[in-house]
């Protein structure tokens, strides 16, 4: 029997059969996702796949990254996205499609042809079942780069200490896109508040290497630039040690141990100043 | 010490290709030294220094490996970290070595700073050949 034959054999059973087919692929696949999807929902979108994988099938035989199967891949794309927003795992997505070929295998003849015809259709859902795999994959890597983008924002809230004065916690691994996003919230921030003092706290960072010390040095010079001073806190023991051995010099930048001791210095600089107003 | 002192765990080994595995070969390089009991300074040194080697072979090397493991050369213990590229390479050592030098934008102190960090440091490069650095640090 050739593909096209092949082709046609299944469509014909796939015809005969539609509405106890689809209702029992709804049945499988819903006891699959245990109820954490509606059956109406389920129903409406495997209809639509079961007729679209009927009409690619009619149209151009079993190749499923062939031309014909577009429409079908487009619904495994949407199917595919809606299951790794809700949270289903890879394999309760791609069940979807590899539990049609439960629904087929009791219906077989036992002929020859038949059982062919089977395999071949059996190789184009394993195809289409992997298809939604990684279309889940890919929305799941969306989902974790949309988050780690808010997560930078979350993580480097600048607050108002005191009238004047504004400081920026800093916490965990410092990369460059990370102190880049420090360094324009903090400069804005100091408009914003109309500051004159910033201080950056370094408590929660466990390592200072050169290039976090050349952006927390020029978010300094920033600041300045704009005529407010910047003082760096919470230098632990070990940090300051790593970065004398490594020959970072701070030169006149105020450094201090700990947020208040640099909190203080800050309000004693602004009442030396007689500085009752702030940047602007 | 270019090579693994007989006796140690065994090596890991991970891609040093974009900045991301900076923070990555951080992470391993803390772990190692919690393992080994490394000092509260003396692990933040050598994270530092790995840090600084990991964003060279970054920058400069084009993407190498780094491999690591807990060295143990008799009753010594310590932490055993190898960077390696074949990238542009270092024509001038020395140079490379000084304080305050760069090619590029950088203090020039990752790898003068990183040598001052470890206890023993082994830098092999040549133009064109790419780059090689090894460094361990003891137990005190
Ligand atoms: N893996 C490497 N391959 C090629 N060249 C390197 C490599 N590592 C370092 N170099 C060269 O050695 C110079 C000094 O390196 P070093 O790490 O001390 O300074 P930097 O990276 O330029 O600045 P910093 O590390 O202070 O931010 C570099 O500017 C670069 O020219
Ligand atoms: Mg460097």
């Amino acid at each position: 029997m050739a593909g096209a034959d092949m082709a046609q054999r299944l469509v014909q059973l796939l015809t005969d059969q539609r509405d106890a087919f689809v209702e029992q692929w709804v049945d499988t696949v819903v006891r699959s996702l245990r109820g954490r999807i509606t059956e109406a929902e389920l129903r409406r979108e495997l209809t639509e796949l079961y007729g679209a994988v009927l009409e690619a099938l009619a149209s151009g035989g079993l190749a499923p990254r062939a031309e014909h199967f577009a429409e079908v891949r487009s619904l495994l794309v949407e199917l595919s996205r809606n299951r790794a927003r809700q949270g289903f795992s890879p394999t309760e997505t791609a069940i979807s499609v590899f539990s049609l070929k439960e629904v087929l295998e009791p219906v077989l003849s036992g002929e020859n042809d038949d059982i062919r015809a089977y395999l071949q259709f059996s190789r184009l859902l394993d195809d289409l079942g992997l298809f939604t795999v990684e279309e889940h994959g890919r929305t799941r890597e969306e989902i974790i780069s949309v988050q780690a983008e808010q997560l930078l924002e979350l993580s480097t809230p600048v607050v108002k200490l005191w009238d004047g004065v504004v400081g920026v916690p800093l916490v965990g691994t410092l990369d460059s896109a990370r102190t880049q996003v420090v360094m324009e919230k903090l400069l804005q921030s100091l408009i914003d508040s109309n500051s004159t003092h910033a201080i950056i706290d370094i408590t929660g960072v466990p390592a200072v290497d050169t290039q976090v010390a050349q952006h927390l040095l020029k978010t300094v010079v920033a600041a300045r630039m704009m005529g407010a001073e910047c003082t760096i806190s919470g230098i632990r023991p070990q940090i300051a040690q790593t970065i004398v051995t490594l020959g970072i010099e701070f030169g006149d930048i105020p450094t201090k141990a700990t947020l208040s001791d640099a909190l203080r210095h800050a309000l004693a600089q602004r009442a030396a100043a007689g500085q009752a107003g702030g940047l602007l | 010490m270019t090579s693994v002192p007989v006796g140690s765990d065994p090596v890991q080994e991970v891609g040093i290709v974009a900045s991301g595995d900076v923070v990555k070969a951080r992470q391993i390089i803390r772990t190692l030294a919690q393992q080994s009991r490394l000092s509260l300074v003396d692990q933040t040194k050598l994270v530092t220094a790995a840090s600084e080697l990991a964003r060279n072979t970054v920058v400069y090397g084009g993407g190498g490996t780094m491999r690591a493991c807990v060295a143990r050369d008799g009753a010594k213990v310590g932490v055993w970290v190898q960077f390696t590229d074949q990238g542009q390479g270092i024509p001038d050592l020395e140079l490379a070595l000084t304080d305050g030098w760069s090619s590029g934008k950088g203090m020039g102190l990752g790898l003068s700073g990183a040598r001052r960090l470890v206890d023993e440091f082994d830098l092999r490069s040549a133009a064109g050949e790419g780059t090689t650095v090894t460094v361990v640090k003891w137990v005190r």
